[in-house]
């Protein structure tokens, strides 16, 4: 009879923290620059360079600590970990390692079960604060790598989870309630796919039932929700073959690879793992007083779960609307600022949900990615209630607008798509509608009811869209 | 005023040996700093003939004394015209304005090499100065060159240089002492008017009681420690070598203060001031002045003890109420620091691995190759020790036992510090437990040389101000100095002990 | 001496350290190392239980820098001293992952 095995999975989560410059030096965080542009000798371990810390840096800590339900460490301190990696230019990270900012917190997940959702509460061990590596470029032609420090000394915080997941659906819905806590606080973009958010994950099997944990590994390199959830099946099923073929787990570190759906050890002899951490004595202390707690707490923004209440409560749109629209807290803001303009609740919502949803996935977008402005999708909606011009022109409208941001009013103006209002004109047209389809005209006098909506069509056509289809509807009747 | 041509030791009263190539150069070289910036203000002298004298010294004693790693006659010469016009124009008037200036090779200096006396960092020219150069600069101290020094300041004796052992001036069969003797030897022989060092465990203070000059330590985040090439970084301090006390306040107050570029640099204020020239008075009545009996024991020359105690008599016919007293803890200072030193170095020097700057190996066929040979042929022996010993110490199942060990027992010493200065303005102690070795003494037993910081140490460990002040010479003419140490931010104390007691030997 | 030092802790130092001792070195640094650390060892004569350590001498907290940029492009002179320079960056031999 075979065994039935738990798989037990913690996470280390790292995010680049949103701040204009790094850590300890004043360069700039920005992406996209050309290699080693946003250097200098601090962020490059020249020699007597010296770190001083980004007050920003702790303010982000702090907030995403609290958010998480953190105890936050008042007196804390950064310690060097000392290891040899050309991405790493004085040979040490700066991080924390003895008194880490945030301790012992925990968020909520929900995951889908048979009859609706499971809650579940997921510990975070701990939240510290440490330096990014920069990036090496490998020149397989030469034989040889090459160095770019441009993200070496960016923030980043990393989040250690307690083993508390058992499957790869928890580990996607804390992945997701860990990004949108953060995105909400306005401390990182999140992003996993361009590295502003990276998973490790630690992953042990277990018989069902046993109390002890077995021996773990850690995997690396998963940039993807898609590469984390295969490389916990695939060290799943790793684990279970050499328990069950008599062989240990060894506890060491793996880089899965997601093209070949394998993962390697990354262990060599001279990497002794051995980081010899000590307080780094180039800083000093950070001392995070009580008035500085309640300060960050005051000025944290509404999370997600409060707004989802407040949006029940206040703008009647249906549940699902709600969960789509809070899941981005940028698409958040746009629903929101959009309704302070004086559009309608429930047509905001219906554009977000709809063509805008559409369009990010057509283009494989990402929500934070909405360029347009509130006040343009307001004007837009302004225009379809004043009947100004119709919804099939206002779709086309919106198209462009999404993609430039351009002011509704001012483009329906410029290209002349304003609903003909103009009896005279509208009457000319139907005239002519009537008299180029005297059959569809015969038709419907012979109690054909059906036929009028050939004719509304013609003349909407003629009209290239800019009639309203009602009055269309209206006249012709009349004048039949 | 011109002085009195000056051909003894002031201190020793001994002739110094010139090899006979002073030339018409001696007058200039006679003046201290101070003196020389009021004559070069007066018009008397100018900036470049201060150069000029320098540089012929260098030509003189130089090739047998090899203080400097790297000489910059022409960068000099243009800087002092520059330096000139802007004394003439009285945009510069501050009393270190047009002097010649020496800089240990462990502060960075744009575009001047800078070795810490490494094959490392053989061809490394920084792209910044160290915020203490720039302030020397902005005062319109002219940078000569960049003095000799032990590897990365991990030495006692500047012997442990890549680029060649610095003699002691007063003997050239023995060291300057170290790690900053190199700087210690040139304003001792004249090739500069004053020095910057670092003191990490004693080597501003240590060097300049072994070649007869004024080294002064200030207080731990007195000056900035940005461009400062770090060995021990809790315990590194730039300061001053000199010819004289007042020199020493006044290049300290140029180069100190709060710089927001190091996190530990302090700001002070409150009657803390870094104002030191006001401390230089001529009276001590009624101050305390403590002697550890535990500074005085086995291991001390009886010539170093009497010279230090005759000068605490000096200091007590002069007013002040000299006691002896139990410090405690002394011996136990030395393996503290070194755990510390070595740790914090160990790290430190983890950078140097032939990617960014300085040497790499000529082959290796892969990553973890190219950092062993780069490192191992680029660091020397002593260096390796030390960084060996600090990996260890700071490894998987040592660190509690070592080096958290180690941090307790500095608070101890720390607190040992804060009883005596309970009751005594200054405490009073010998520098170093000898006079200066003969050249290649020293090396042959590591632990021996490590004694010899023993007077030196806890200054560092506990964050004091520390000065070394010349006060005799034993048998064989090599100079001997006394250290008064003060509380924390106390240096104007330590200064005006310092410059009383001074006075009070020039007047004989 | 209380303190051997063997081969293979050596040898774990080194890759630590990243320094390759020739075997003249090993034996030396072996000695060298046991007498400093039997000289450290004095330190156990002394009770610290209780006793904090000290990292830092002063109970300075909290400098911070603002987050605002202050630096420009500096690669030029970042990449001055570069033993091996390609495209803007440092040469390395290859990393294997």
């Amino acid at each position: 009879m075979a065994k039935e095995y738990e798989t037990v999975i913690g996470l280390e989560v790292h995010v680049e923290l949103a701040t204009k410059t790094k850590i300890f030096c004043g360069c700039s965080t920005a992406f996209g620059g050309a290699p080693n542009t946003h250097t200098c000798p601090v962020c490059t371990g020249m020699p007597g360079s010296l770190p001083v810390l980004n007050r920003q840096v702790v303010e982000y800590a702090v907030a995403v600590g609290l958010a998480t339900n953190c105890s936050i460490t008042q007196h804390c301190k950064f310690d060097r970990k000392n290891y040899f990696y050309p991405d790493n230019p004085q040979n040490y990270q700066i991080s924390q390692l003895y008194l880490p900012i945030c301790r012992n917190g925990y968020v909520e997940i929900e995951t889908p079960e048979d009859d609706g959702l499971k809650r579940k509460r997921i510990g975070i061990h701990e939240i510290h604060m440490e330096e990014d590596a920069g990036k090496l470029i490998h020149d397989d032609w030469e034989g040889s790598s090459l160095v770019d420090y441009n993200r070496s000394g960016v923030p980043l915080i990393e989040i250690v989870s307690e083993p508390d997941m058992r499957n790869a659906d928890e580990v996607i819905a804390y992945l997701e309630k860990l990004r949108t806590t953060i995105q909400y606080l306005g401390a990182s973009d999140c992003k996993l796919q361009e590295g502003s958010m990276r998973a490790d994950v630690n992953i042990s099997v277990r018989e069902m039932g046993a109390a002890e944990f077995g021996t773990r590994t850690e995997m690396k390199n998963l940039n993807s929700f898609h590469a984390i959830m295969h490389a916990i099946e695939g060290e799943r099923a790793r684990q279970i073959d050499l328990i069950e073929s008599g062989e240990k787990v060894v506890q060491e570190t793996r880089r899965w690879d997601d093209q070949k759906g394998m993962s390697y050890a990354m262990r060599s002899k001279e990497d002794a793992q051995d980081y010899r951490y000590f307080p780094d004595p180039d800083l000093v202390p950070v001392y995070i007083s009580d008035e500085w707690i309640a300060r960050v707490r005051a000025n944290q923004p509404e999370l997600r779960e409060a707004k989802m209440k407040r949006y029940r409560e206040s703008f009647g749109i249906p549940d699902y609307d709600i969960r789509i629209i809070t899941d981005s807290k940028h698409m958040a803001d746009l629903f929101e600022e959009t309704v302070a303009l004086g559009a309608q609740p429930k047509k905001v919502s219906n554009w977000l949900m709809v063509e805008t949803l559409r369009i990010l996935k057509e283009r494989e977008m990402d929500a934070q990615d909405i360029g347009f402005s509130p006040k343009h999708l307001a004007a837009l909606i302004a225009l379809v209630d004043q009947k100004a011009i119709t919804t099939t022109v206002a779709k086309e409208v919106f198209e462009v607008m999404f993609a430039e941001d351009v002011d509704p009013v001012a483009y329906v103006e410029e290209k002349g798509l304003k609903t003909v209002n103009d009896e005279s004109e509208l009457r000319r047209t139907v005239e002519q509608v009537i008299a180029d389809n005297p059959q569809s005209v015969a038709d419907y006098r012979n109690g054909k009811e059906k036929a009028i909506g050939f004719l509304v069509g013609q003349t909407m056509k003629a009209m290239k869209g800019k009639a309203d289809p009602t009055g269309v509807n209206k006249l012709l009747k009349e004048l039949l | 005023m011109r002085r009195r041509k000056r051909t003894v030791c002031l201190w020793c009263r001994r002739p110094l040996s010139d090899n006979g190539k002073r030339g018409k150069s001696m007058s200039i070289l006679d003046y201290t700093a101070v003196e020389l910036s009021d004559q070069i203000r007066r018009g008397e002298i100018k900036v470049v003939d201060a150069v000029e004298a320098v540089f012929a010294q260098i030509d003189g004693r130089e090739k047998e004394l090899n203080c400097y790693v790297t000489l910059q006659k022409e960068r000099a010469l243009e800087q002092a015209k520059i330096v000139q016009a802007k004394i003439d124009a009285g945009e510069l008037s501050g009393p270190l304005a047009g002097v010649p200036f020496a800089i240990k090779d462990n502060m960075c200096t744009k575009g001047t090499r800078t070795t810490c006396s490494s094959k490392i960092l053989e061809n490394f020219v920084p792209a910044y100065s160290a915020t203490a150069v720039e302030k020397l600069e902005a005062a319109g101290a002219v940078v000569i060159g960049k003095t000799n020094m032990d590897e990365f300041a991990m030495g006692s004796t500047t012997e442990t240089s890549y680029y060649g052992v610095t003699k002691n001036p007063h003997n050239a069969m023995h060291v300057p002492g170290g790690s900053s003797g190199g700087s210690a030897a040139a304003v001792a022989a004249g090739e500069c008017f004053a020095a910057l060092g670092s003191d990490t465990g004693g080597s501003i203070r240590q060097p300049a009681s072994h070649c007869g000059v004024v080294g002064m330590k200030p207080t731990y985040g007195t000056v900035s420690r940005y461009g400062l090439i770090a060995y021990g970084s809790s315990l590194d301090q730039i300061g001053p070598l000199a010819k004289d006390v007042r020199d020493c306040a006044a290049i300290l107050e140029v180069i100190s203060g709060r710089d927001e570029k190091d996190s530990t640099s302090m700001s002070r204020e409150n009657g803390q001031g870094t104002d030191f020239i006001s401390a230089l008075q001529e009276d001590i009545q009624g101050m305390r002045i403590g002697i550890p009996r535990d500074y005085f024991g086995a291991g001390l020359d009886t010539e170093v003890r009497d010279a230090v105690l005759a000068a605490a008599e000096v200091l007590r016919a002069k007013g002040a109420v000299v006691e002896e007293f139990d410090l405690s803890l002394v011996q136990y200072a030395i393996p503290t620091y070194y755990t510390i030193a070595a740790a914090e170095a160990s790290s430190n020097l983890e950078r140097f691995d032939g990617i960014k700057y300085g040497y790499r190996t000529a082959e290796a066929d892969n990553l973890h190759a190219m950092y062993k040979k780069t490192r191992s042929e680029g660091f020397g022996a002593e260096v390796k020790r030390r960084i060996m010993l600090g990996s260890f110490v700071l490894s998987s199942g040592y660190y509690d036992a070592y080096y958290l060990k180690a941090l307790r027992v500095k608070a101890l010493i720390r607190r040992a510090f804060d009883a005596a200065f309970a009751k005594y303005d200054v405490i009073l102690g010998p520098v170093a437990p000898t006079t200066a070795p003969k050249l290649g003494e020293s090396l042959a037993d590591p632990l021996k040389m490590y004694l010899g910081d023993i007077y030196t140490i806890s200054a560092n460990l506990a964050g004091l101000p520390g000065i070394s002040v010349p006060c005799g010479t034993d048998a064989a003419g090599l100079p001997i100095g006394v250290q008064l140490l003060g509380d924390c931010f106390q240096e104007k104390k330590i200064l005006r002990v310092a410059y009383t007691y001074e006075q009070a030997v020039k007047r004989g | 001496m209380a303190n051997v030092i063997d081969d293979e802790t050596i040898e774990y130092v080194g890759i630590l350290a990243k320094l390759e001792l020739s075997d003249e070195e090993k034996d030396q640094a072996k000695q060298d190392m046991a007498k400093m650390l039997d000289y450290i060892d004095q330190l156990n004569e002394l009770d610290t239980t209780g006793v904090e350590p000290m990292s830092h001498i002063f109970q300075v907290e909290n400098v911070f820098r603002e987050d605002e940029v202050t630096n420009g492009d500096m690669r030029e002179a970042v990449l001055a001293n570069a033993p091996e320079e390609k495209d803007g960056m440092f040469v390395v031999p290859q990393t294997f992952e």
